[in-house]
């Protein structure tokens, strides 16, 4: 499976439309971390109108909790949490400027809809692959929220971090379309195509 | 009379802190080899091929690096079997094992995920701790220890169902396969399933718990439940879940199932769902 590209994060509108469900690509830039509790806290923040940790405009999510830094290291292991979890926080996020989520599983429709009027990508590393994701991560500090622990909301620098498109801006779906390819009826014929 | 051989809790602690520790970033061979296998081999889908080799590439790199697999280090969970000649010196056995998990997290740099109250503060306790302990009381002298990192992505897709005596075999490889059909992604397919029938409610889940750690290949002794692993392994790959979800021939390595008798009236079955990377290790001492 060969690349499609290199994204550079933030995020423009010229490059969400650009990507499509199923692409390969890398990304590079400062991406931040948020998960359940750091969600809750900013949908929080929002509703009282408190200042957010960091401006969302063109942002990427990753939702992970890194386990500890061990010494010489930039930081722990860091694959992504199931994503359907944040799902009833995204959709303010999105409405807010944030253009892309790195994560595993799916996601509802109203995240869905959300991303098609916003113009955002969902994008898919590979769930348990946590140890080489952590090579893609140059630098890595707290933003907000220690106290939370793997949960605080820390900004990353990650280089070629290796993502699949699981959702695009146009509602494409490879956790649809992918396994439908694969299906088999009981009796081991190959199903819809 | 038998003299009882003595263990110091102080062995114990450094076995299940060793444990977890290789358990949290070595993966055992025969699940890297299915891997392998299910790349080279079984897979068709890109996608999928590009799943698995990330996923074996980073059994790579965490063993030689040290580094856990995966971020998320999970409960502890000890199964341990206690041989009735053994008595324990130098303390009490929970703290012992706890202590274990304890100094693996901390010096293994692996996240504490365990929250004191799962309901309302949730608040971290900070070690790890407590483990979730199984005991069984056994013959001999010897004391076997059995430890899981359990992580919550793959768990939280498990399920329950009691069927009555009037339901076969088939209604409960349909109950496997809809259990696999609607984690979907969300368990970081490749699954290991581990299938508990017949006992109790909870023995019934403690049976799917050890069930997710037999080997690769590993067949019930009735030829009649190694069939229905078999068959509700075709059944659950038929889906086309894939690697990572992504479409593909290869959803779960594996079907474990166990049994115990059970009540004339009902049969719990337990479906507990492992995410690739099945993260185990046991010692005997």
């Amino acid at each position: 499976m060969k690349y499609a590209g290199r994204i550079v994060t933030p995020l423009t509108d010229k490059a969400v439309l650009s990507l499509r469900s199923g692409d390969k690509v890398l990304i590079s830039g400062i991406i931040f971390t948020g998960r359940d509790a750091a969600h809750r806290r900013i949908a929080d923040s929002i509703g009282g109108n408190r200042p957010l940790p960091f401006d969302l405009n063109g942002q990427v999510i990753y939702y992970v909790g890194p386990s500890p830094t061990p010494p010489g290291k930039t930081c722990g292991s860091a694959g992504p949490t199931t994503s359907g979890r944040m799902d009833p926080f995204t959709p303010l996020l999105l409405d807010l400027g944030l253009k892309g989520m790195i994560g595993k599983g799916t996601r509802s429709s109203e995240v869905i809809d959300s991303m098609v009027r916003n113009k955002a990508v969902y994008l898919g590393a590979v769930g348990g692959a946590a140890a080489l994701i952590s090579k893609s991560i140059t630098r890595m500090e707290t933003v907000a929220w220690p106290e939370l622990g793997p949960e605080a909301v820390f900004r990353m620098r990650v280089e070629d971090f290796p993502v699949v498109v699981l959702i695009d801006a146009y509602g494409k779906n490879l956790y649809e379309t992918g396994p439908r390819q694969y299906l088999r009826d009981p009796a081991g014929r190959p199903g819809e195509e | 009379m038998k003299v009882p051989r003595e263990i110091d809790l102080s062995l114990v602690t450094e076995a299940v802190k060793g444990l977890l520790i290789k358990a949290n970033i070595s993966i055992g061979q025969d699940i890297y080899n299915a891997l392998v296998h299910a790349r080279d081999r079984v897979e068709e889908s890109p996608v999928g091929k590009y799943v698995l080799d990330q996923i074996i590439r980073n059994h790579d790199i965490a063993r030689s690096d040290q580094m856990p697999i995966c971020q998320d280090t999970g409960m502890a969970v000890v199964f341990t079997d206690i041989g009735q000649e053994v008595v324990f010196r130098g303390g009490n056995l929970v703290q012992a094992i706890n202590s274990g998990v304890e100094e693996a997290y901390r010096e293994g740099f692996f996240r504490r995920s365990v929250v004191a109250d799962p309901l309302f503060d949730r608040k971290n306790t900070g070690t790890n701790t407590p483990a979730v302990i199984h005991t069984r009381i056994v013959p001999g002298d010897r004391m076997t220890l059995l430890v899981t990192p359990k992580g919550f992505g793959s768990e939280n897709m498990s399920a329950l169902k009691m069927f009555t005596p009037a339901e076969g075999p088939e209604k409960v490889r349909d109950f496997i396969k809809e259990t696999v059909a609607a984690a979907g992604p969300n368990p970081c397919p490749p699954t290991i399933v581990g299938v508990g029938i017949g006992g109790t409610v909870e023995a019934a889940a403690i049976m799917a718990k050890r069930a997710t750690l037999y080997p690769i290949g590993r067949r019930n002794t009735d030829s009649r439940y190694a069939a229905l692993e078999i068959e509700s392994l075709a059944a659950v790959n038929d889906l086309g879940i894939g690697p990572g979800g992504l479409g593909g021939r290869v959803t779960c390595l594996d079907v474990h199932i166990d049994f115990a008798p059970g009540h004339i009236a009902g049969t719990p079955v337990v479906v507990n769902i492992c995410c690739h990377a099945s993260r185990h290790a046991e010692v005997t001492i």
